[in-house]
């Protein structure tokens, strides 16, 4: 299980971007489609909120692959 | 805590009504706003207007999402420092002002830009007093409760969320109802001035709150740890930045709360949403179908509280996510299905057209003509469609003409429909009605609030909060899939499975001060 848990540590590491990257994407899709202040104001929210919580899943992963939350610890 | 100084029934019954009724406003005075947001938008930032479009979007966004969590790091870390009393009682006092004062705001006709300015400012006070009020009511219930029965005493607070919004969307369909003997007139009446009364009524409510917590002790574990001069200094950075402790606050957010958020909010708003926008069905007959399938599963919050001091939080609430992953796709088929004419024979001798004409306004001669196409179906449904063309006296062009349809269920379609929501609205007393145990027992009394309120905020509020805008995104992406939506909550909700069912050590501890 600890074995696992440190290999899918390597799995939130890389979510965290991939998500970040798909959302910028995304946005700046949705702003080039409909380019008014309010599509732009809460595409930026978006992502302003997301970049810590992609931060925290990095350091979710890097904490999980250095075996934090093995058993027992 | 242990069960030698944990309160006496008698006094824990009080503890938790008393926090209950509180926390259960807070949720009351934030959702009106959200159930009314259609008819707020009207009053107070006019599609005319860009700017005010723009204030619409950031009371909708910045106190949905950001200011949650950020209230729960200001009252967390008061919670911590000065009490848990007296910072959920702040917190009410808060939200009851701001609720009230959005009752009281001129609309922007009258007072112009101001209006949606002052209701922008409000509606933040509204997201950080929600973002501080739960942490410490959880905290509150749990600090009093014996190790064995936390669940299920915690379990009341978790009702709070679904029963306030039971409350808020019963007062808001009696209030549009009872305006006028007259039903169109009744809701005109609501929409013009009525939409106010609900928001109002929230002073007489959080000053009966503010009288009850008044009486209410600090507690105990609290008092214990500032009797001794243990008390933390800095609970922001002692919650946040050492290791130790930010390891559990992440497993919190990634393994529970974030998966748990968006079960809650696709249960009983995307659902509500849906079947509003795309399953067509009348205003009032959504609103009371949820009402009841809530009625019929806010038990459950008990039920499963109180199982998990037997059997542990994390697996009901790992099953709680399981089902809600592998049948939300089944549920929502089965409303499409359940409100859809296709498959039904049309009873074509019923077919009404009815026509009306009225002048816009006292004064005008210009003229709304309304145009509605009634079709029964078999199985007791109705399909109204509606169609509304403006015609000038000057003979201008007329715009083009709004075409809107609504359906009405027939009772056996209504009771399965209620049915389906039951079943969603009971997993989401599934992962919810544990999880106040859960949070308040991964982390020391000291800072406790702190630690717990930021996880549970950006679990509810962002991963939660952001499922009817990422679902409806989805929805426009992909053109042709009605489910299309679907993705995000159950693409968040496995992470969150997998995470919290490896991860998330299985049994229960006690709350060491």
């Amino acid at each position: 299980m600890n074995i696992l848990k440190r290999l899918l540590g390597i799995i939130w590491i890389t979510l965290g971007p991939v998500v970040l990257y798909w959302l910028i994407r995304t946005g700046a899709g949705e702003i080039a489609k409909n380019p008014t202040a309010n599509t732009r104001v809460q595409w930026s929210v978006f992502i302003l909120i997301f970049i810590p919580i992609v931060v925290g899943l990095v350091l979710f992963g890097y904490y999980s692959l250095k075996g934090e939350y093995d058993n027992g610890k | 805590m242990s069960s030698k100084t944990a309160a006496p029934a008698k006094d824990i019954r009080k503890i938790i009504i008393a926090s209950s009724v509180g926390t259960l406003i807070e949720w009351y005075d934030f959702y009106i706003f959200g159930s009314l947001a259609t008819v707020i938008a009207g009053q107070f930032f006019p599609k005319s207007n860009p700017t005010a479009g723009l204030l619409s979007t950031l009371a909708t966004f910045a106190a949905g999402f950001v200011v949650r969590p950020f209230g729960a790091l200001v009252f967390g870390r008061l919670g911590d420092l000065i009490g848990r009393k007296y910072t959920f009682l702040l917190t009410l006092i808060l939200m009851g002002g701001s609720t009230f004062a959005i009752g009281l705001v001129p609309g922007y006709e009258r007072i112009g830009f101001v209006a949606p300015l002052l209701v922008l400012l409000l509606r933040l006070l509204q997201g950080l007093a929600l973002g501080g009020e739960y942490g410490g009511a959880a905290t509150y219930v749990a600090e009093h409760s014996p190790d064995h029965r936390r669940g299920f005493y915690t379990s009341w607070i978790q009702a709070t969320a679904t029963v306030g919004l039971f409350v808020s969307l019963g007062i808001i369909l009696l209030t549009r109802h009872i305006l006028d003997p007259d039903t169109a007139r009744s809701i005109e009446k609501f929409n013009d001035w009525g939409w106010r009364i609900p928001f109002l009524l929230s002073i007489l409510l959080v000053a009966i709150s503010v009288y009850i917590r008044m009486k209410m002790q600090e507690s105990p574990l609290f008092q214990q740890l500032k009797t001794e001069g243990r008390l933390s200094t800095n609970p922001l950075k002692e919650s946040f930045g050492h290791k130790a402790n930010l390891k559990v606050v992440l497993l919190a957010l990634f393994g529970a709360t974030m998966g748990q958020g968006v079960v809650f909010y696709t249960s009983q708003f995307y659902a509500q949403s849906f079947l509003e926008t795309v399953c067509k069905i009348d205003f009032d007959q959504a609103k009371t179908m949820l009402l009841i399938a809530i009625l019929l599963a806010t038990p459950f919050f008990v039920v499963f509280g109180g199982w998990s001091d037997k059997v542990g939080r994390k697996w009901i609430m790992m099953i709680g996510m399981l089902l809600a992953i592998a049948t939300y796709p089944v549920l929502f088929r089965q409303m499409l299905s359940i409100s859809s004419p296709d498959g039904r024979a049309e009873l074509s001798d019923q077919k009404e057209i009815r026509t009306s004409v009225a002048f816009i306004g006292s004064s005008s001669r210009d003229l709304i003509r309304t145009s509605s196409t009634l079709r029964h179906y078999d199985g007791g449904l109705l399909v109204t469609e509606t169609q509304k063309d403006t015609v000038f006296a000057s003979g201008k062009a007329a715009a083009k003409p709004v075409v809107t349809a609504t359906r009405t269920l027939g009772s056996g379609d209504y009771w399965k429909m209620v049915g389906v929501l039951f079943l969603m609205v009971v997993y989401v007393t599934m992962v919810y009605g544990p999880i106040a145990a859960f949070l308040v027992e991964l982390f020391p009394t000291r800072i406790r609030y702190t630690s717990m309120s930021l996880p549970y905020h950006i679990g509810n509020g962002i991963f939660g909060g952001m499922t009817p805008f990422i679902a409806t995104l989805l929805t426009t992406i992909t053109t042709g899939n009605k489910l299309v939506g679907l993705w995000y909550p159950i693409g968040v909700t496995a992470i969150c499975l997998v995470i919290g069912a490896l991860y998330i050590p299985s049994r229960p501890r006690g709350l060491e001060a």
